[in-house]
């Protein structure tokens, strides 16, 4: 991307992700931001730091720890006619609200017949990497991912994650965004105007003819920085950002892989019954007949992630790993 | 608790066109519970059912503390509240029937039914888990500076569960304006109170949050009604949130499907002589209030309701199978 | 005469100890008659026979644990003369162990099935079923399109899985350079496959090849009615141009005059798009792309055609950039199966070997070749003067299902057109 002066500038996730959060609160009189620690201590990474003083404490509104509470009170607060973003501190303690998420956010326009939708927004950290062990490192997008009446962003970009919250806020439904938290200080560009973007639509974030990676939030950058590195060696890799997990835009992915003919999936999910798993399946049934390989998988080894910094390494999808795959794939016998 | 005695007073403890009304209201539940037992063993209606008798007063008496702008979330064990709360029989059976005309168009059943225009919030089945969800109702009102009261109904069972501490904490703490009523009929499907809470004294619990609590004899209409006149009134005073625990018994098993082996027929026997229908009649009777004319007029009346409720469910049709996947996601954009 | 087998009693039953025999040889027998009794892992089970006979034989004697399927007994039918002692079956007790079922025996289900058999199923010898070839679903795909036998293509991929690039007649270079210490291109990295497996000898690659291009071509003559046009082209104007053009540019970027043809094809193709494509399923399928397979030669012998992709888009150096690009790769190692696969009409030119004219024969499912014989030196009389100038033969192969000679015509008419106008190339 080109950084054409005076249209374009810098900033980091954090700050696309706040002032996406700001403009918001500004646009809508509804929308206001709760979860723990949003207000006086800023965000437990900040995102939220300063919101407290420009829009005081109903608006950024501190909660107790009780994930369940206010999450449920968040989806309440929707069904009453406000526009909510919940902050769950990070997808690790979703499963403290997975109840109120995914047995009543996820089923009130259905169990209702239609009559009661919940427009409430979910912000959640996630992802492993930043050696904070097996308790702070989960990658549960995968999870959520599985339930219908729910939505499932991941931005990768600063412009989706200062796009996305927008269009997720005007949604009817329930929305959950979850933003890998390695991505927070990843500086990138936006465009002075930049606003909404869609969120139902993959990216194609690098064009190849040898195979299609895909992949999505902070596994993106891995799959472009191997992408990089095999284009020195002749192989060209194109890069699909799915950008929204649920509903999946299968007809991206799957009108790549009918160019390319070879698929990869980067997913920091766990292999098993993974969100990896399922694009490969969709794969399968709808471009079985332009594939020239398996589809092939990297997902994170099958272990809680450890504490120890080699091994969390070694768990985690890494660019080196996507680079031997790929060559394993396009290359013929050695 | 001791029965109360039906004292053979001369006092009115209510004025006549209103304990008709209260009255009526208990009998349409019992007597709308009643056909949905006998459509269950018929298989008309299946999935779970739970019925409300010996419950009736509970509802009917918190029920007349609100208007119609306030909101109502209620569990599987629902009804009741929905008649009461102005849902038509039909719809609700309907529902049953698995019928597009449901409240719910067949996608809840028994256990959700929904009402948008009488804000009537489900017909929410996991324990619990309509907590949370209240005290957020009550917040958007708070924050939208609408002065209305979000009732929230929950039996014994959910004081177990932490949504129930995390629900009433957030309300006390933000002062919301709920109407938390516990429905405490002694047992969690088949595990009695005390076998589940080392500290029996819900009320005191609930106080403990900060929040004003009454206990109330929950087979008493005229007692529910007035604490929660009350609370409510507490509430849109802009004192918070309130809690009521309501002492009342099921005299039906949990759901059509149980053995009842956790309890005595004795215990039920000596509860259903409490029956809160009965004993406000005899009350009633006592009083002069009403007649025997008057009570056959209800049962006509109820038995009429009931009869066009079920040629409603009867009538009804079924969502064409291409429609399955509707409702998932919504098919408009809000404004 | 029957056999007595062990039978299957459920899908999990692997064998069974025959516990019992409830009769001797010389008994007669009736169909449903418990004859013996067997030990699974479940239970003792009571067996019946399924036929009317004699007992010939007990093969298998108590207390041996046999797989399900061996032969336990002989029954003789009714009326069949007793076998003479050298036919039957030696019992296979002796070695101590379980006998091995004969293998007659382990193929042959209970004879004389007049009523419906038990479940008695017999596992069959695992023989030398017939290899399958394995292919990915593209590389079937296009074979089946092409008409190609994909038993008769070399497979390149791991462990000689048949891809879409061999199917195109592309063989994986690193193949076909057997020792070679230097990785080819694409492939950095040794791919973890064991010695035994990898690379076959280059001769068989090389004879798979030619299968190959054998299938394709036989396919092509037999289905594809050709029909040729030929068109002696000036060259001078194009010639003057390029070397203008050339002294401009280092040694080493300078374009070679097959690029301007090239050029030149893939513009008179967007002219005459019903030569730009398939014909696939009785129809001919237009494409939009025009891609131009450039027929190479391969020093080890045979041939590929890459394409050159989107060849009327490109500048003249961006068209040589690849051309020198795909030569390089497709003799060195690295082609990729899409740029062999994508070709949507074929150019060959032989030119350099003193061919004057070539008639094509087209690769399918394509609908075209043009070709470029030589440029020579020739008598030209334009406008009434006799000059000498450089000349060639262009000819069109085409496939007289999607055109007619006609449209064939306008084809080499407008290549013709452009080559007089080389600043528009």
């Amino acid at each position: 991307m080109t950084t054409t002066a005076g249209t374009m500038r810098k900033l980091t996730y954090r700050e696309a992700v706040r002032e996406a959060i700001r403009e918001a609160m500004h646009k809508d009189e509804r929308v206001f931001l709760m979860g723990e620690d949003v207000g006086r201590y800023g965000g437990c990474f900040a995102v939220s730091k300063g919101l407290l003083e420009e829009f005081g404490p109903e608006r950024i509104r501190d909660t107790p720890l009780a994930e369940s509470g206010f999450t449920g009170a968040g989806i309440g607060a929707a069904l009453g006619g406000m526009r909510p973003i919940v902050e769950i501190m990070t997808g690790n303690f979703s499963l403290l609200a997975a109840d109120q998420i995914i047995n009543t956010a996820a089923v009130l326009l259905h169990m209702s017949g239609g009559q009661f939708n919940v427009p409430v927004v979910i912000r959640l950290a996630t992802g492993g990497g930043r050696q904070v062990a097996a308790q702070h490192s989960r990658s549960l997008e995968g999870w959520f991912a599985h339930i219908p009446g729910i939505k499932v962003l991941a931005p990768a970009t600063v412009n989706d994650a200062r796009g996305m919250l927008w269009t997720a806020l005007e949604d009817p439904d329930p929305v959950l965004i979850f933003e890998n938290s390695n991505l927070y200080n990843m500086e990138g560009p936006l465009a002075v105007e930049a606003g909404a973007v869609d969120i139902d639509r993959a990216r194609v974030r690098r064009d190849g003819r040898d195979i299609t990676i895909i992949s999505y939030g902070a596994s993106l950058f891995k799959a472009l920085e191997a992408a990089e590195i095999l284009a020195k060696d002749g192989i060209e890799v194109e890069v699909v950002d799915l950008r929204t997990l649920r509903p999946l835009d299968e007809a991206t992915f799957l009108a790549s892989v009918a160019r390319t003919h070879r698929a990869l999936v980067v997913d920091e999910g766990w292999r098993s019954g993974s969100l990896a798993a399922e694009i490969s399946a969709r794969i399968m049934e709808g471009a079985f007949y332009d594939l020239d390989a398996p589809v092939a998988r990297l997902c994170t080894a099958e272990v809680p992630l450890p504490y120890a910094k080699h091994l969390e390494e070694a768990a985690l999808p890494q660019v080196a790993g996507i680079v031997a795959l790929v060559k394993k794939m396009v290359g013929g016998h050695g | 608790m001791t029965p109360r005695k039906s004292a053979k007073t001369t006092a009115a403890p209510v004025e006549r066109e209103h304990g008709l009304h209260l009255l009526r209201s208990m009998v349409r539940i019992r007597r709308f519970e009643d056909k949905c037992a006998e459509l269950y063993t018929a298989t008309k209606i299946r999935g779970f059912l739970h019925l409300y008798d010996g419950e009736e007063a509970v509802a009917v008496g918190v029920l007349e503390a609100l208007t119609a702008d306030d909101a109502v979330v209620a569990t599987y064990r629902e009804h009741g509240h929905a008649l009461v709360r102005g849902v038509a029989a039909g719809a609700i059976l309907a529902e049953m029937y698995g019928r597009q005309e449901g409240c719910s168009r067949g996608r809840g059943g028994s256990m959700h039914l929904f009402d948008a225009r009488t804000r009537f919030y489900g017909g929410n089945a996991i324990v619990g888990g309509g907590l949370p969800l209240a005290v957020g109702l009550a917040l958007a009102d708070t924050m939208q500076q609408k002065r209305r009261v979000t009732c929230c109904f929950f039996g014994d069972g959910a004081v177990a569960e932490g949504e129930f501490h995390e629900s009433l904490n957030l309300a006390a703490l933000w002062r919301l304006p709920v109407l938390f009523v516990c429905e405490n009929n002694l047992y969690a499907m088949g595990t009695a109170l005390r076998y589940a809470q080392a500290a029996t004294d819900l009320a005191a619990r609930a106080a403990s949050y900060g929040m004003a609590a009454a206990a109330v004899d929950g087979m008493d209409v005229l007692a529910v009604e007035a604490a929660a006149h009350q609370a409510a009134a507490a509430i849109r005073a802009g004192e918070g949130p309130q809690f009521l625990e309501c002492r009342t018994y099921r005299f039906r098993a949990h759901s059509m499907y149980d053995a009842e082996l956790y309890r005595t027929r004795a215990e039920v026997e000596q509860w259903k002589q409490r029956c809160p229908i009965a004993s406000f009649t005899e009350r009633l009777r006592g009083a002069g209030l009403v007649s025997d004319g008057d009570l056959e007029a209800i049962e006509a009346e109820v038995a009429r309701e009931i009869n066009e409720a079920v040629a409603f469910a009867e009538a009804g049709s079924l969502e064409p199978v291409e429609d399955l996947t509707r409702f998932v996601y919504s098919e408009r954009r809000l404004p | 005469m029957a056999d007595f087998c062990m039978p299957s009693l459920g899908a999990d039953m692997q064998e069974g100890t025959l516990v019992e025999w409830l009769v001797k040889a010389g008994d007669e027998v009736k169909r449903r008659d418990v004859i013996a009794v067997v030990e699974t892992d479940k239970a003792a089970i009571e067996i019946e026979v399924y036929e009317d006979g004699v007992v010939e034989e007990l093969v298998v004697e108590p207390g041996q644990k046999v797989p399900v399927g061996t032969v336990l007994a002989v029954i003789r039918s009714e009326g069949e003369a007793a076998a003479s002692p050298q036919q039957r079956r030696e019992p296979a007790a002796g070695t101590g162990g379980a006998p091995v079922p004969a293998e007659s025996a382990a193929i042959k289900v209970a004879a004389a099935p007049a009523k419906p058999e038990p479940a008695v199923s017999v596992p069959s010898a695992p023989g030398p079923a017939a290899a399958r070839i394995k292919a990915s679903p593209y590389a079937r795909r296009l074979a089946a399109e092409r008409g190609l036998d994909l038993s008769q293509l070399p497979g390149t991929g791991p462990g000689g899985v048949i891809r879409a690039a061999d199917v195109a007649g592309g063989v994986a270079p690193q193949v076909l350079r057997p020792g070679t210490e230097q990785a080819a291109p694409v492939v950095a990295e040794p791919a973890p496959v064991p010695p035994a497996a990898a690379a076959p000898p280059a001769k068989d690659f090389q004879a798979g090849m030619r299968r190959a291009i054998a299938a394709a071509m036989a396919r092509s003559n037999r289905e594809i009615p050709h029909y040729y046009l030929g068109l002696r082209i000036d060259l001078s104007r194009t010639l003057r141009r390029l070397e203008a053009e050339n002294l401009k540019r280092p040694i080493r970027e300078r374009i070679l005059p097959v690029v301007p043809l090239i050029k030149a094809v893939a513009l008179a193709l967007g002219e005459a798009p019903e030569l730009n494509g398939y014909w696939v399923d009785d129809r001919f399928q237009p494409q939009e792309a025009i891609n131009i397979g450039f027929a190479i030669a391969l020093r080890q012998g045979g041939l590929i055609t890459p394409a050159l992709l989107n060849a009327d888009l490109q500048s003249l150096d961006e068209l040589m950039a690849a051309l020198r690009d795909l030569i390089t790769r497709a003799r060195s190692g690295g082609l990729r199966s899409s740029e062999l696969t994508e070709a949507t009409v074929t150019v060959t030119s032989l030119g350099d070997l003193g061919v004057e004219t070539v008639y094509g024969v087209i690769y399918p499912p394509q609908v075209a070749l043009v070709g470029f014989g030589r440029i020579m030196e020739q008598p030209w009389a334009e406008n009434g003067m006799l000059a000498v100038r450089p000349v060639l033969t262009a000819t069109l192969a085409a496939d007289h299902r999607a055109t007619d000679g006609h449209r064939g015509a306008q084809f080499l008419d407008a290549l013709n057109r452009y080559l007089q106008e080389p600043e528009k190339l």
